[in-house]
């Protein structure tokens, strides 16, 4: 599901340099799934997928299959165009210590809007 | 709005109608220089800009030519926003916008400004305040015009992260608000409208949320707004979270004679994110007004 993201992000020169003071990485969700999400200096170094045993993540965004489905989708529906609108509806639940997503809020929401469109 | 190719020598400066000043007025017990912009003539139309931005935001409806030929609309940028300042003594408390002190500043520059019975239009914390001025003050007012009103939001994430020094205020302001968009902005109208919140002064976003989120709740009055006495149009973008159609429609619900349209695709921004979509929305409303 994940796994064009790291070649869709590095390619993109400016949203790799909007992101050069992260170095991260975080657990994306989606229902039983998990991808760890290794980020250096703005670039995705590895998109890993689960199932982990003792994962060590920074932040997780954990939201059920479908939701991020539809985040995805070309023409995202009210309510799945954006994490923050995913949080209001309670549909993506944001864990751990989320001040590196907060401080680059841009830039990741970004980087996920990255596989819109190019995951089914 | 868009500028004729200036060539060179010869040719006039391309102004817009709209001239800007700075009005000298007492807003509860300070004196307050507040930035002031115009254009048109005829009905005032008073227009409040949402929290953390600027008056900015309403820079189509202030150059669209059918508008300015019957109304004067007049837009500004409350205390701490945009090129107002904020009132001497600032750094020595937390800026927390309240519905009492909000409501006082919208009268107070109505007044200063000597407008015979305006027309308000304010959008999100605008649009709340426009129902708080239904309710108590409302024979002051020709019409007023909700855009994202709502009664009530609850909070979604941690303000705390609006303001604090090791996060930057203006990125994080603008990364908070970017989903609030519709997806059929045009990119330069999404870009300028996050470039407003990208300016906002440090607190001042959650200095206004305070009032949106805590401070302004009103769900338990709105069903005494009597709109004949002041005529109440509600218009809001279906790709808003923050205050959603439903939160739109469940005010047209208990409030007698409130007229509310769901605009498509528009999100929660719609005089800066999607202008020419916004004002195909608003013209029947203007037309109405107009014709009372």
């Amino acid at each position: 599901m994940l796994e064009k993201l790291q070649d869709l992000v590095n390619a993109d020169a400016w949203l790799v340099q909007r992101g050069r003071f992260v170095d991260t990485r975080f657990l994306l969700e989606a229902g039983e799934r998990q991808h760890l999400v290794a980020i250096h200096a703005g670039r995705i170094e590895s998109v890993t997928a689960g199932p982990f045993v003792m994962p060590r993540w920074t932040f997780a965004l954990r939201a059920p299959e479908e939701a991020w489905r539809r985040f995805w989708l070309p023409l995202p529906p009210p309510g799945f165009n954006d994490i923050l609108a995913m949080v209001k509806s309670r549909s993506l639940r944001i864990e751990g210590d989320p001040h590196v997503l907060m401080a680059n809020l841009l830039y990741f929401k970004d980087v996920l809007a990255c596989l819109r469109g190019k995951v089914q | 709005m868009s500028a004729p190719a200036n060539t060179g020598a010869g040719t006039a400066p391309h102004f817009e109608p709209v001239v800007g000043r700075y009005l000298h007025v007492e807003l509860l017990g300070k004196p307050h220089r507040l930035y002031v912009e115009e254009s048109g003539q005829g009905i005032p139309l008073v227009c409040l800009h949402t929290a953390g931005s600027d008056s900015r935001q309403y820079r189509a409806l202030q150059n669209d030519p059918e508008i300015l030929e019957h109304f004067r609309v007049v837009a500004f940028d409350l205390p701490w926003h945009g090129k107002s300042s904020p009132p001497a003594g600032w750094h020595t408390h937390e800026y927390r916008l309240t519905s009492a002190d909000y409501v006082a500043t919208v009268r107070g520059v109505c007044a200063a400004l000597r407008l015979d019975r305006p027309a308000v239009m304010g959008c999100s914390i605008g649009g709340r305040i426009v129902l708080h001025l239904a309710l108590d003050h409302a024979r002051e007012f020709r019409a007023l015009i909700g855009l994202q009103s709502g009664a009530h939001v609850d909070p979604y994430y941690d303000l705390q992260w609006l303001h604090r020094p090791d996060v930057h205020g203006g990125e994080v302001c603008a990364g908070i608000v970017s989903g609030l968009i519709g997806p059929a902005a045009p990119a330069a109208d999404r870009w300028e409208t996050l470039w407003h919140y990208m300016q906002g002064g440090p607190g001042v976003f959650k200095g206004d949320l305070y009032f949106y989120k805590i401070d302004g709740d009103i769900r338990d009055r709105v069903a005494g707004i009597d709109t004949q006495a002041c005529p109440l149009y509600l218009l809001s973008g279906e790709y808003d979270y923050s205050c959603q159609p439903e939160d739109t429609r469940a005010l047209e619900r208990s409030i007698a004679g409130a007229k509310a349209v769901i605009m498509p695709g528009i999100g929660h921004f719609p005089m800066s994110e999607n202008p020419q979509g916004f004002l195909a929305h608003l013209r029947p409303v203007l037309a109405e007004i107009l014709s009372r």
